[in-house]
């Protein structure tokens, strides 16, 4: 009995395993391989194993032994004829401001030198930084395999001269603020959202049928239209020399030096993003309110209840659902938006996205990138779940 | 007393409608205003004396010649279409299977299996593509066709799923079971019966993966070379840097295309909820 029960499950999951190991394949394994990158760094570890074993048994205090010193030489001479050296200087360079220079500078200067007594002379002579215990604690940290330094940066902590953890100076914390920003205007535009898509959502709702479809469809044609072009649309309208700042000028509302800045800045980010996702709160709620027979409202009116009163103790609880559908989904597509700020948000109105792309594609700190990614995803996560817990993710639907 | 209490409700009623009607034109107004924009003769970005009295000579098709008669517009279409092709057949192959799988109430492990599908409908672009970027290019697929293909198909497949899973919601098991009596296997149950039953959900969901696939620029951004350019990204760099209105040509062409996808997913829906005939 049991075997045959097994049997029919294992049957019944046959269709679904194609699709399950398609997407583990090209989409997991690649969220996993992006969670490792973001604590797992072999680069500097590989280039310069002895002197990180010799530093290994260093005091972290007084200046190193010569034989820290004479690995080193050898070994940053060693990546750069690996062509390695400026990928391992940028990593110690990340961890102490400075260092590239420091290294670049005395690499140049010890090609020229075919052997010294002491290298640790040496090298102090050529710039007093190698004589400091930060650049040393600078190349062991660097060149630890497994380091949660990314996750550090990203959350604005930073390692103490003791080791202990301690929150970056002020002027330094970036990422934190940033988080804070995206989550703060996410939350506005899920109720700027929620403001504006209920009234019209009732309205779709309880109109007469043969304007249903007509209404929907107003909602439906900016559900369909490819982002890119209303973004578009949104620096056409919002630009200085845009077609709103041109018709308030014509109409002599404000006089022509005085053109609002619209777009490039945090309005342009709350005006697009809420555009964008307004049909996705608009539909969960319609889909909802159709549901709800016209009885009730009319029973409450009977029972002398005026509109607002009969509005907010009998048909807005009925809502509910539909009001947490769209506000969540809303929500999670709103603080992972990365096209539309960058394209209309200019310095200010960035969010957490554009600087995993910025660390991506301009600084290439992909280890930083990444453990970006890796909280931007556990917030993701988290919505998720509560999503998950009041909606049911087999109850989503689309339109 | 009554009179008051009529006269503050047709009030409310009428701000009510105008609030409505003005959330309306904020949703639609914006998508429409480029549609003329891109007649312009002139190369601005809004309305010329000229376009706004109606002089013919003010309108012109310059900007569509322009879009059309340019080597790099004329590839992006191309690799648009191949990627986005190929992404929606595989989407929608292994999407409606794994969708049928999902209706058998055997099926262990439902809903975890369903989030897993589901995930990549809900993680941020920018983290799918940016794990992408690091896996795929450890298998030398980035700067490939193949490396899109995959990475679109990805990302649309979870449409494929949720729709075609709406329908089954609504399909009989019992014919199956009446095919299987008359003799049919389970392939011609499936090819005739089940398929026919489905299909509006089947088609909604490949219209829904091949406009995710061809509106899709973050994962072109991170894993594309020059040669994998489609219309999305070519607008994109269109918008940040050489700014012209070329881009509203190409614009008023996407809104033509979604306007259709639109309105054939809103007609099998329709269908799919009509009570089917005996």
């Amino acid at each position: 009995m049991d075997g045959t029960l097994k049997t029919v499950r294992l049957r019944a999951a046959v269709p679904v395993l194609p699709l399950v190991a398609f997407i583990l394949v090209t989409f997991i394994a690649p969220l996993a391989t992006m969670l490792v990158r973001s604590v797992y760094d072999p680069l500097v570890a590989g280039a310069m194993p002895e002197t990180l074993f010799l530093l290994s048994e260093w005091d972290g205090k007084s200046i190193p032994r010569e034989a820290v010193f004479e690995a080193a030489v050898r070994e940053l001479l060693g990546a750069r004829q690996a062509r390695n050296l400026g990928r391992v200087v940028t990593r110690i360079n990340r961890v102490q401001p400075g260092m590239r220079s420091v290294i670049m500078k005395s690499v140049r200067k010890l090609r020229r030198i075919s052997g010294s007594d002491s290298w640790r002379d040496t090298l102090i002579d050529m710039d007093p930084a190698w004589g400091k215990a930060q650049t040393w604690q600078a190349i062991r940290r660097t060149g630890e395999r497994f380091t949660m330094r990314h996750y550090l940066h990203a959350l604005d902590l930073d390692r103490g001269p003791g080791g202990g953890i301690v929150r970056q100076k002020p002027e330094r914390r970036i990422y934190m603020p940033l988080l804070g920003r995206t989550l703060a205007v996410s939350l506005s535009i899920t109720a700027l959202c929620l403001l504006l898509g209920y009234p019209v959502a009732y309205l779709i709702a309880h109109a007469p049928h043969r304007w249903t479809n007509l209404l929907l469809l107003l909602v439906l044609v900016p559900f369909w239209t490819s982002l890119l072009v209303r973004t578009t649309s949104w620096i056409v309208l919002l630009q200085t020399r845009g077609v709103i700042n041109d018709a308030l000028v014509a109409l002599g509302l404000i006089a022509e030096e005085n053109r609002i800045a619209m777009i490039y800045n945090m309005t342009g980010t709350v005006v697009a993003m809420t555009h964008v996702l307004l049909p996705f709160m608009v539909l969960p709620l319609y889909s909802v309110m159709r549901t709800i027979p016209p009885l009730y409202m009319n029973a409450a009116a009977t029972l002398g209840a005026s509109f607002p009163r009969a509005f907010w103790r009998v048909y807005w609880p009925q809502t509910q659902p539909g009001v947490f559908a769209g506000s969540l989904l809303v929500f999670i597509l709103a603080i992972g938006y990365y096209i539309t700020p960058e394209l209309v948000g200019g310095r200010s109105g960035q969010l957490i996205s554009n600087m995993i792309a910025y660390h991506m594609q301009q600084s290439l700190n992909w280890g930083l990138a990444a453990a970006l990614s890796g909280i931007l995803l556990l917030c993701v996560f988290v919505i998720y779940l509560i999503y998950d817990r009041v909606v049911g993710i087999e109850r989503m639907k689309l339109g | 007393m009554a009179t008051i209490r009529g006269r503050w409700e047709n009030v409310g009623r009428l701000s009510y409608l105008i609030f409505c009607t003005a959330v309306l034109l904020f949703l639609v107004a914006p998508i429409l205003v480029i549609v003329p924009l891109s007649f312009n003769v002139e190369p601005y970005f809004t309305f010329t004396e000229g376009m706004l009295a109606l002089d013919p000579q003010a309108y012109s098709l310059r900007w569509y010649r322009s879009v059309f008669g340019d080597e790099q517009w004329l590839l992006a279409m191309v690799n648009s279409l191949t990627i986005g092709i190929s992404a929606t057949v595989l989407a929608t192959t292994l999407g409606t299977l794994a969708a049928l799988g999902l209706a058998n109430p055997a099926m262990p492990r439902r809903s975890l299996a369903m989030g897993l599908l589901i995930s990549p409908m809900i993680t941020p672009v920018i983290i799918s593509a940016t794990g992408m970027f690091f896996f795929y290019s450890n298998l030398g697929l980035t700067q490939t066709h193949l490396g899109l293909i995959l990475a679109h198909t990805a990302l649309g497949t979870p449409f494929v799923v949720i729709t075609v899973t709406a329908t089954l919601a609504g399909f009989d098991p019992n014919l199956k079971r009446a095919a299987a009596t008359l003799g049919a296997g389970p392939l011609r149950t499936f090819i005739r019966v089940q398929l026919p039953q489905i299909a509006p959900g089947v088609i909604s969901g490949a219209l829904f993966a091949f406009a995710t696939s061809f509106d899709e620029v973050v994962t072109v951004l991170f894993m594309g070379g020059l040669d994998q350019r489609t219309i999305p990204r070519q607008m994109w760099v269109g918008i940040r840097e050489q700014i012209s209105p070329a881009i509203l040509a190409v614009a008023t062409f996407l809104i033509t295309f979604s306007l259709l996808f639109m309105i054939i997913v809103e007609w099998l829906r329709r269908r799919g909820n009509a009570p089917a005939k005996a």
